[in-house]
């Protein structure tokens, strides 16, 4: 099997010595279907592609040397920007890790706010992806109808934290701030509507012999590779195994959760369309499950209250002289974690999305690594696209829905 | 309707040539489809149907920068990127405007490290700094509202203005947050 | 499968592998000598009761100042187990070399190559050990912490004059 991922090098430089009797054609980095600024070199014999090299670091943020110089709190804000339409998994991701490094017990209210938030984003997330991969196959009416629901959870971001994309919302200890009462009936409004809007997106698309034709037996990959390439997410699942963090290694208390994992068959595009559009659908349903839970839950605690790494309540500052110090060193110095090293895996709309921290002792992470899910499922896109048609290429980069933000960190 | 009730019968309409000229750049102002990160997905919000660019004659993105005349710079500029983006825009045909969205693209925002160009005006000439990170849809609207403002004042000799910036965040959006 | 069971059985079948073994909040790290590495994980991954057939992370770190300075570090999950190992390689400062595992696991591939690239780790036997994420012409790994972060001062009001005097603002 072959299982090699090239470099654009080594498909230019025989078409530059004049070697080759085949056509390199360079699409990107801007080009309005690659989904961001990724560069693919195809090399073409007549519209079939032979092979293919991802060129990707434009747009390397380097993301992950600028958290070294912040506090483990101030770093939150630079995860955000990493996945663009998951900026809550990101949060997440970051903040169990520091989490698990300190030994700090979050309360249960924050946890199931957390899984609330993280699967309203999961829906976001595949709205996005459902509309520009319809999009890039000349679907446009599914983008009007993606948005349109995006725009609706993007107001149940914009209520809980004052921002519609980069919300920060999700801190080390738990939440940045408590959730206002407009939150529940909203979120209650829009988990009603949903089905209904996932129902009519699968009307237009679903059976729709244009989508099938575009999708059904395209970008195939088996099982063996995709674990080989490290396909995570959707990806992994639509090739049929069934394997998803929150129910393999669950956290934030996902096992107690009733949710399924939507497997597929193939792993063609098909297979990864009807995976995602599942995955909304339990997407709500979790969703659900942690919006009763908060109903019936008493108001409590947004934050810990371990003073290792939240800040005293505003009252007592008010009248002690120690907790207005405390306050002051914690916003100013940051919290110190213990020395050592962890790693935690997540489940974000793309796949794993992993992050391993080391600590030093000291208040800024000695070393921040992000395993991101879209920079590792690229690398099965030359397998997947050899033998097709450019245009299939074009419907296969959509279906593997690759976030550049977070291919280039 | 329209024009030709109001002056259907006066027959002949006078105004300057400049007027009519940046009349047409603004209304038909044509954006490159050209998104690098964050900001490019709130510029695709600005497109669709809440927001609807297109009521300001600006609904085909070219995907082509010959066919463009304004480039919205939506996103951090990467130093592996930022010869790219000069490409684009020398490719771009007179006259042509650019739009740095965000703060990224204004100043580099939160990323002042090695990576990412401090402000894309040290690749390309910018005409409005659009702030926020990233800008609410609203915010970038604005922002192109003030660059068809800054056109509809340009002399057809070719001299262009000194940039704009929004000092001031125009959108202040008030959240109700009950502290527990 | 547990961590114990799984040291003791990877003490058994190398017994000179292994420096030395932590368990930090649960999660099991092993620091391997680097001559057994590849052949330590070809081991976990076809060793039919253990099966850690999905490498989930690798990524280096460059602890200044320390002997060895760079260490590779290797997240190995069984699928079947449901279980994570973290195996770790310390390198030496000059010339930080180790075997590859993209022969292993295509995965390694574009994160071995991220590692290069940022870290300047070289790893033997990789099919194409280039950069990745930075230009072709870049000199220097930056995530090296003796690689200054490069930021730029900040212009504020009292100081923006002599900043925007010196910042090569393009021209069309």
């Amino acid at each position: 099997m072959m299982l090699q991922v090239p470099t654009p090098q080594e498909i230019t430089a025989p078409a530059l010595a004049g070697q080759s009797e085949t056509m390199v054609l360079n699409i990107g980095p801007h080009h309005p279907s690659t989904h961001g600024v990724l560069r693919l070199v195809v090399e073409l014999d007549g519209e079939i592609v032979v092979n293919l090299a991802p060129d990707v670091g434009f747009l390397h943020t380097g993301i992950e040397k600028t958290m070294e110089s912040k506090t483990y709190q101030k770093a939150v804000v630079l995860t955000d920007r990493m996945d663009y339409l998951a900026p809550l998994s990101n949060n997440f991701c970051y903040a169990l890790t520091v989490e698990q490094l300190m030994g700090v017990e979050i309360p249960q209210r924050a946890q199931v706010i957390r899984v609330l938030l993280v699967e309203l984003q999961r829906i976001s997330s595949h709205l996005v992806w459902l509309g520009t991969h319809a999009l890039d196959l000349a679907a446009m009416s599914v983008f009007l109808y993606a948005m349109r629901e995006r725009e609706q959870i993007l107001d149940i971001f914009e209520l809980v934290s004052g921002a519609r994309m980069m919300t920060s919302y999700i801190r080390v200890g738990g939440l940045a701030y408590e959730l206002p009462a407009e939150f529940m009936p909203t979120v209650d409004t829009f988990l009603q509507r949903m089905p209904s809007h996932i129902d009519e997106y699968e009307s237009l698309l679903t059976g729709n012999p244009l989508w099938l034709e575009r999708t059904v037996g395209v970008g195939v990959v088996d099982a063996d590779a995709a674990m080989a390439f490290g396909l995570t997410g959707a990806n992994l699942r639509a090739t049929g195994i069934p394997y998803d963090v929150r129910k393999a290694l669950p956290y934030s208390g996902y096992e107690t959760y009733d949710f399924e994992i939507p497997i597929g068959k193939r792993g063609d595009n098909y297979d990864r369309y009807r995976v995602r559009m599942a995955e909304m659908r339990q997407s709500v349903r979790i969703a659900r499950q942690a919006w009763e839970r908060l109903r019936e839950m008493p108001p409590g605690d947004y934050m810990t209250r371990d003073r290792k790494v939240a800040p005293p309540p505003k009252e007592e500052i008010t009248h002690s002289m120690e907790s207005l110090i405390h306050h002051f060193k914690l916003w100013t110095e940051g919290f110190k974690p213990p020395r050592g090293d962890t790693y935690l895996s997540i489940e974000s709309p793309r796949g794993i999305l992993g992050c391993y921290i080391v600590s030093d002792g000291g208040p800024k992470p000695w070393r921040v690594h992000f395993r991101s899910p879209s920079f590792i499922n690229l690398q099965a896109l030359s397998h997947m696209s050899r033998g097709r048609m450019v245009a299939d290429l074009i419907a296969l980069i959509a279906s593997l829905d690759p976030v550049l933000g977070e291919v280039d960190r | 309707m329209g024009i030709e009730e109001k002056a259907g019968n006066l027959g002949v309409v006078t105004t300057s040539l400049e007027y009519v000229v940046n009349w047409g750049r603004t209304n038909a102002m044509w954006p490159l489809l050209f998104g690098l990160a964050c900001c490019a997905i709130e510029m695709m919000g600005a497109q669709s149907a809440n927001y609807d660019l297109s009521r300001f004659g600006m609904e085909i993105n070219r995907a082509s920068p010959r066919q463009a005349d304004l480039m919205i710079v939506a996103g951090r500029v990467s130093r592996k990127m930022a010869p790219v983006v000069r490409r684009l825009y020398d490719q771009m045909s007179d006259p042509k405007w650019v739009v740095a969205m965000g703060d990224c693209a204004a100043c580099g925002g939160v990323f002042n490290n090695y990576a990412i160009v401090q402000g894309v005006d040290e690749v390309v000439p910018v005409d409005v700094y659009v702030a926020g990170c990233p800008p609410r849809p609203e915010a970038l609207i604005d922002g192109i509202m003030m660059l068809h403002e800054k056109v509809m004042r340009e002399k057809i000799s070719g001299v262009k203005e000194r940039p704009i910036t929004i000092s001031q965040p125009l959108l202040q959006v008030e959240v109700a947050k009950k502290h527990g | 499968m547990d961590n114990p069971t799984l040291l003791s059985r990877i003490r058994a079948r190398f017994p000179q592998a292994v420096r030395s073994s932590t368990e930090f909040r649960g999660a099991l790290s092993i620091d391997l000598h680097a001559d057994a590495y590849a052949d330590l994980v070809t081991w976990l991954r076809d060793e039919p009761t253990l099966r850690y057939d999905f490498l989930e992370n690798i990524c280096g770190v460059d602890y200044l100042g320390r002997t060895p300075r760079f260490e590779v570090v290797a997240h190995l999950v069984s699928m079947q187990h449901l279980h994570r190992v973290c195996l770790k390689v310390g390198l030496p400062e000059h010339n930080p070399t180790i075997a590859s595992l993209t022969p292993l696991f295509a995965t390694a591939n574009y994160q071995e190559r991220e590692t290069y690239d940022l870290l300047g780790i070289i790893f033997t036997g990789h099919p194409s050990l280039t950069r990745i994420l930075m230009p072709d012409d870049w000199i220097g790994h930056p995530q090296r912490k003796d690689h200054p972060l490069g930021d730029e001062e900040v212009a504020f009001t009292f100081n923006q004059e002599q900043i925007y005097a010196r910042k090569p603002f393009a021209r069309e």
